[in-house]
């Protein structure tokens, strides 16, 4: 006990599986014997399975693996087939929604973009078949719903930028492809055609929320660590039967900056941080060219902008 | 058994060795001038060492002896004189004797001329190079919005070789399956004219050959329904702006302020020359290179059977100044720095081998020797 364990967990200790409660009836069994492995006690819980993956689990797998295909399928068709351009061009490939043209067309040219919508719709089906999944996991175990709830902050982003604000611009172009470098350059693309995401509040929100999210993390994580000599990784029966642990990281705070999150608080402002992430990003997505066409002109009228010296007065837009 | 410890820092090292070796860094030195008013993030960022070999790989060579503009002009020394024709024998002579030096240093004078035959076009590149002459002219007349006064010669993009290094042509490889696979839209491929980004990789012919609009921005801070333009059309604007960056060798920040990439009020006077750069390439890919199809042969031309044509990289040469501003017209004024005959030949009529006059009204008959 009296040792710090930052990296991994050295000792573990093994005994018979744990087989969880019993379901109730209605439900399918969980498949899988359980076993363990040395390696993942290291950074985790030695012990793999059971899994309860039921009908919504296995949908949602066969959905994912859907879009999953048609996905890489047509990156591999995009290089003539060629598997090692393939490999060589992995990052650079995507799959590009369909062009403005097309408008909200359900199903456009598969060539031009129906591709793209039909792995969205897989895509959106399995994401929110694994949400009902969770929810349905945390109710079953008479949890509360948090995980549940955090995991649709994230899906709203994500159906922001692939099918609600597609839908209020009126054409699914403005939508993101699929693809490493596609959909990054989208996302520089889309900051500077929408004069710069900066400038947008939301998105600034979002920012402080994520960075927020990495400092709070930071904090937690590196207190529970400090105290576990005296047993603090046991947080929940610290927030009922304070002990040492539980005193000595309230104290740190409390020294060091005058206020102190307590055992359970911390929790509470780790995840309202992080889900007000994608809520507040998705927000300012959701008002950009919509309602807003450039950001750093709102900016202006609003008061966000710092005024520069011209340093160039004889530059005028030579196509006037 | 501690093994993970040894495996763990053998896979840190290597990483960390990859990482520093791999990534294609500028290793310090770097030199750095501020641009902008300070907390723009206005910087020009330059590599010490790799500055060094772009110097050394960017020299403007002599001219090979001062010229007499004295004498018989060349158009009465010579047959079939059409553009150059009021140079001096002594100007034509040395013009000539550099234009072999800048374009085909190895083949002499028969890349372009029939030994037996001095006056005939029956060679194909006797005749691009007439129309490169009119067209270096038209640079520095015209396009001075531009070059200024430092102008071009022949080897501002030649450097010695019988096609520029840097040119560019429509390029669909690696070409996608077809059918009813994705057409992946023109993009999501290395895209080597745009920094080898997944950006559109034929975006120069948009731009550099078409005229599409370059402009992306709503000049409005809230939605009109005016402006057509997408992320898709950004991606295309991007992919060129990419292209510029870097042929020349400097960042977004030597034209923009990047806060508001399109307000000019906030630009360097780099992006006026730059904007006129842009309608220079159109205008030379359209009027020089584009007309001069039917006269490349197909190894000459790019795998999609167009010509090879003018990009930024083309004459910068990954520096903002080609040659780094060294101006080599002053030895060359009455060559291409003022224009000669600007009669365009029907160049659909040329047959290679065959054709011994082509050309205008200057044009003359070639007797034979």
């Amino acid at each position: 006990m009296a040792q710090y364990q930052n990296i991994i967990t050295p000792i573990q200790v093994s005994g018979p599986a744990e087989e969880g409660m019993p379901l109730p009836r209605g439900d399918s069994p969980r498949t899988g014997k359980p076993f363990f492995v040395r390696l993942f006690g290291m950074i985790g819980n030695a012990q793999i399975g059971p899994i309860y993956l039921g009908y919504l689990g296995t949908l949602s797998l066969v959905f994912g693996f859907i879009g999953f295909e048609i996905i890489g399928l047509n990156m591999l068709a995009s290089v003539g087939w060629d598997p090692i351009e393939f490999v060589r061009q992995l990052f650079w490939l995507g799959l590009e929604p369909p062009a403005a043209k097309y408008g909200l067309k359900v199903l456009p040219p598969l060539a031009e973009g129906g591709w793209w919508l039909i792995a969205g719709f897989f895509l959106t089906l399995s994401v929110l078949l694994w949400w009902v999944r969770v929810y349905r996991r945390a109710r079953q175990l008479e949890m509360g719903t948090h995980v549940a709830w955090a995991f649709a902050a994230a899906i709203w982003l994500f159906l922001v930028l692939g099918f609600i604000r597609p839908l209020l611009m009126g054409n699914f172009s403005e939508a993101v492809p699929f693809g490493i470098f596609p959909h990054l350059d989208w996302t520089a693309a889309f900051s500077i055609r929408y004069g710069n995401l900066y400038y947008n509040p939301f998105h600034c929100l979002s920012i402080v929320f994520l960075y927020g999210s990495v400092l709070l993390f930071a904090m937690h994580g590196a207190t529970i660590l400090a105290v576990g000599k005296y047993g603090g990784e046991r947080e929940l029966e610290q927030i009922t039967d304070r002990g040492t642990a539980s005193e000595r990281a309230a104290l740190f705070w409390r020294w060091t900056m005058g206020f102190n999150a307590t055992m359970e608080s911390v929790h509470r402002w780790a995840w309202w941080f992080a889900i007000l992430t994608p809520l507040t990003g998705g927000i300012g997505i959701l008002l950009t060219g919509t309602v807003v066409d450039n950001w750093y002109l709102w900016g202006v009228n609003h008061g966000l902008v710092s005024p520069l010296p011209d340093m160039w007065p004889n530059v005028v837009d030579p196509a006037q | 058994m501690k093994l993970w410890l040894p495996f763990a820092a053998s896979a840190g090292a290597l990483l960390a060795v990859a990482s520093f070796v791999g990534a294609g860094w500028d290793a310090p030195p770097v030199a750095t001038d501020q641009l902008g008013f300070r907390g723009t993030g206005m910087y020009h960022h330059r590599d010490v060492e790799t500055e060094a070999a772009l110097k050394a790989a960017n020299v403007a060579p002599p001219a090979p002896w001062e010229a007499d503009p004295s004498g018989d002009k060349a158009s009465a020394l010579y047959q079939n004189v059409q553009v150059l024709g009021n140079l001096s024998g002594d100007q034509f002579n040395q013009f000539m004797a550099s234009i072999t030096e800048w374009v085909a240093p190895e083949a002499g004078c028969n890349y372009c001329h029939n030994p037996d035959n001095m006056a005939s076009d029956e060679i194909y590149q006797k005749v691009v190079a007439r129309r490169m002459i009119q067209m270096t002219q038209s640079i520095n007349v015209d396009w001075k919005a531009h070059v200024a006064e430092t102008g071009v010669t022949c080897y501002t993009c030649h450097r010695g070789k019988g096609v520029p290094a840097q040119v560019w042509s429509t390029t669909l490889d690696p070409k996608p399956a077809g059918n009813m696979t994705s057409n992946r839209s023109g993009q999501n491929v290395v895209a080597v004219n745009a920094g080898k980004t997944s950006l559109p990789q034929n975006a120069l012919s948009d731009y550099l050959l078409g005229e599409k609009p370059i402009r992306v921005h709503s000049t409005t801070a809230l939605p009109t329904g005016m402006n057509p333009a997408g992320t898709k059309e950004t991606e295309e604007t991007w992919a060129l702006m990419v292209h510029m960056s870097e042929s020349l060798g400097v960042n977004c920040t030597t034209c923009h302020n990047t806060r508001a990439f399109n307000d000019w009020d906030q630009s360097p006077p780099q992006r006026v020359t730059a904007w006129h750069g842009i309608k220079m390439a159109r205008h030379l890919n359209v009027n020089y290179m584009q007309s001069l199809t039917p006269v490349f042969p197909a190894n000459r031309k790019g795998p999609e059977g167009d010509v090879l044509k003018i990009g930024c990289a083309t004459c910068h040469n990954g520096v903002q100044k080609p040659l780094y501003g060294v101006s080599m017209l002053k030895d060359y004024v009455d060559a291409v720095a003022v224009k000669g005959s600007t009669d365009v030949p029907n160049f659909s009529t040329y047959i290679p081998g065959k054709t011994e006059v082509l050309g205008g009204s200057a044009a003359t008959p070639v007797t034979q020797p």
